[in-house]
């Protein structure tokens, strides 16, 4: 029973992480109907920013103030580096057809990972640890203080994200460009800001997705993403794509699935079992777990 | 259009035909090596140790009265990558010899083009017993996985009485794959169970499910035949599991990162290495010493083994007084008994080398001699 539950914990701490990537796919497609395919890269670029300034700024002593600082450093830089993506690829293109975005959104993907390799080089790195760690040992189940923080931080990021799109005023902006692009830009609202603001809460998520999963691994190299955004964004049409609190479900869903998969069954099947998850949620629900159903109008 | 794609590829063609490698001036020897990506550190290592054989050589007059140019082309730590790189050694650079590779799947994917092209192929350290089935011009100066898989078990069994033992192994790796079954089979014959086995694929970084199952059988030693990236992550999530039986390995685990990704998790792990920095003879204080003013760092046993291949390659040559390649192939074969680094060095019918297996064990970033398991003992 205790192996059960050990499993069980392994996959919500992979899982949150998958969900932690899936809210920025989620966000954009939400507005823009455009799988972002970059996402993960920025997800990796958001490890290496927390890499660079941990080791530059080295402290004596692993504190949380430090740790959260650098978290959110590395959400800041990936925010503008979401926005500069939107400008320069995103907006350019985007009353083109919708595989103009989709090919493009492959590109910069493309650009990211080598370009990364480029700047970063190709060996992984190891990330030294910024907050102090501990183990809690709960009837034979081992947690890590990493663990815990990364399950909490998507709680907590999900919640304030669900919060900010249902009670503010650039939230009411955002649901209704999601509703309807044109008619909103007729009501006065800069759809251009509300689409950059996406962009940059969406890699903002991804960057602190990166940092915590590098701070509980500790490995990270310029190809990390590739793999965590593809599963990621299949959590997010699992979840429902365009769903915020789907997005939460699918990437624990995906998480658990793929540690009992290697842990039951082989671990060759280890990222198959996500794909497999994808074609069958294509074929019997298409809509995702959370997500609605929408008419084809004429 | 098409006739200028023609005129280039003609070009060349001639450029090949007439390229610099093959005239007598000079002795062009090609070493493929991870130089980056996921075992960076063993291409880095094979390659100052068999730069630091070549200048010696150089420094003393040169290999048949010629000096030795060393071409040194990057794998990226991909088997794809290291069969493009001898290619263009070969074809290119028209090198008499190949050294490399560390990985056996990269020696897997690269010892048929030497082969085919009849140009001698030295390993330094691939130990998977298939590398120099390849073919007559396929050589190693270390000993193979049947030796280093049996003293793994026999340690184990004999020195750390231990009968209980799990796997955890890189199933896309031939290296990994191949020291497993060794492993598994000797330790059953020395009386010991193998309680439960996992597996993992090379560039995976959460092991945290594998290990899981693996604790709850319950195993007093977890048998990891993989590299030191992987394995040093899986020495951390491991004792972040609560698993506190000590992991045993194999010369994959020898790397100065180890100890930076794994940390004290990794005290009182074992693995076997072809040898041991602390080892009093005088050639081997003589070329720590000597390697540690060139480059600024202790060698690894890849270095080691890189100026072994090195200077074992030169002594072929020196004693075929020719580079032509079925010359050199020869005298390679008939290698004996030559005193290398790594111990005595002598090149056996499949041309592999027959050598004392050493013992580690990692304490505080240091790798501690254990014991020397002599090969058929």
């Amino acid at each position: 029973v205790s192996t059960f539950l050990q499993q069980l914990v392994n996959g919500l701490s992979l899982g949150s992480i998958y969900a932690l990537i899936a809210l920025g796919y989620t966000m954009v497609y939400g507005i823009l109907r455009l799988i972002n395919f970059a996402h993960g890269d920025v997800y990796m670029v958001g490890a290496y920013v927390g890499y660079y300034a941990s080791t530059r700024f080295r402290a004596q002593e692993p504190s949380y103030p430090r740790a959260i600082a650098i978290m959110f450093f590395s959400m800041l830089v990936c925010a503008v580096l979401g926005i500069i993506i939107e400008r320069f690829a995103y907006r350019p293109v985007r009353r083109a057809a919708k595989m103009t975005s989709l090919i493009t959104a492959i590109g910069v993907s493309l650009l990211l990972e080598n370009g990364g390799q480029l700047l970063f080089g190709a060996d992984p790195k190891f990330f030294p640890s910024n907050a102090p760690h501990r183990e809690f040992n709960v009837g034979g189940v081992h947690i890590t203080s990493e663990q815990l923080t990364v399950f909490v931080v998507s709680l907590i990021l999900t919640v304030l994200l669900l919060a900010f799109i249902q009670r503010t005023q650039t939230g009411k902006a955002m649901r209704a460009v999601s509703f309807n692009l044109d008619a909103s830009k007729l009501m006065g609202i800069s759809t251009d800001r509300i689409i950059a603001i996406t962009f940059a809460l969406g890699s903002a998520f991804a960057a602190a997705a990166g940092v915590l999963v590098a701070m509980a691994i500790p490995k990270i190299d310029p190809l990390m993403g590739i793999m965590s955004g593809l599963k990621a964004f299949v959590a997010a049409v699992l979840g429902g794509i365009g769903n915020v609190p789907g997005a939460l479900i699918g990437g624990l869903i995906i998480g658990i699935a793929e540690v009992f998969t290697v842990g039951y069954l082989s671990p060759t099947y280890r990222d198959a079992i996500a794909f497999a998850i994808l074609i069958g949620i294509l074929l019997f629900r298409p809509q995702g777990i959370l997500g609605r159903v929408e008419k084809e109008k004429v | 259009m098409r006739k200028t794609g023609m005129f280039v590829l003609a070009l060349a063609g001639a450029a090949a035909a007439c390229a610099p490698g093959r005239s007598s001036k000079e002795i062009v020897i090609g070493e493929y090596g991870s130089l980056t990506g996921n075992t960076a550190t063993f291409g880095q290592s094979t390659k100052n140790g068999s730069q630091m054989a070549f200048d010696e050589i150089n420094k003393a007059g040169g290999l048949l009265g010629k000096p030795v140019k060393l071409i040194v082309e990057d794998d990226q730590s991909k088997p794809e990558e290291a069969a493009t790189a001898v290619t263009k050694l070969i074809n290119q650079n028209a090198v008499q010899a190949v050294l490399g590779e560390v990985a056996s799947s990269r020696s897997l994917a690269a010892a048929p083009i030497c082969q085919g092209a009849k140009v001698p192929m030295v390993t330094p350290s691939s130990t998977n017993p298939k590398v120099t089935q390849v073919g007559d011009y396929i050589f190693r100066v270390c000993f193979t996985d049947i030796q280093q898989g049996e003293a793994d078990a026999k340690f184990a069994a004999k020195s750390l009485k231990m009968k209980r033992a799990a796997l955890l192994y890189d199933v896309r790796n031939d290296y990994s794959v191949g020291l497993r079954l060794v492993f598994a089979q000797k330790f059953k014959e020395f009386g010991g169970e193998i309680v439960a086995e996992q597996s993992y694929s090379e560039g995976d970084s959460d092991f945290r499910a594998q290990l899981t199952q693996l604790k709850s059988a319950n195993p007093e030693v977890i048998y990891v035949p993989g590299y030191y990236t992987e394995v040093g992550t899986i020495a951390r999530q491991s004792r972040d599991l609560g698993i506190s039986a000590p992991l045993l390995g194999g010369d994959g685990w020898d790397s100065p990162r180890l100890w930076e990704i794994g940390g004290k998790a990794l005290n009182g792990c074992y693995f076997s290495n072809h040898y041991s920095v602390d080892d009093p003879s005088p050639a081997v204080q003589k070329f720590v010493a000597d390697y540690k003013a060139k480059f600024g760092a202790t060698p690894d046993a890849l270095a080691a083994l890189g100026y072994d291949a090195a200077k074992i390659l030169a002594d072929a040559m020196t004693r075929a007084n020719s580079s032509d390649g079925a010359k050199v192939r020869s005298a390679l074969a008939d290698t004996k008994g030559y005193a290398g680094v790594t111990g005595t060095i002598t090149i056996d019918k499949d041309r592999n080398a027959v050598k004392p297996v050493v013992m580690l064990k990692v304490q505080d970033g240091k790798f501690v001699f254990q014991e020397r398991i002599e090969p058929g003992a």
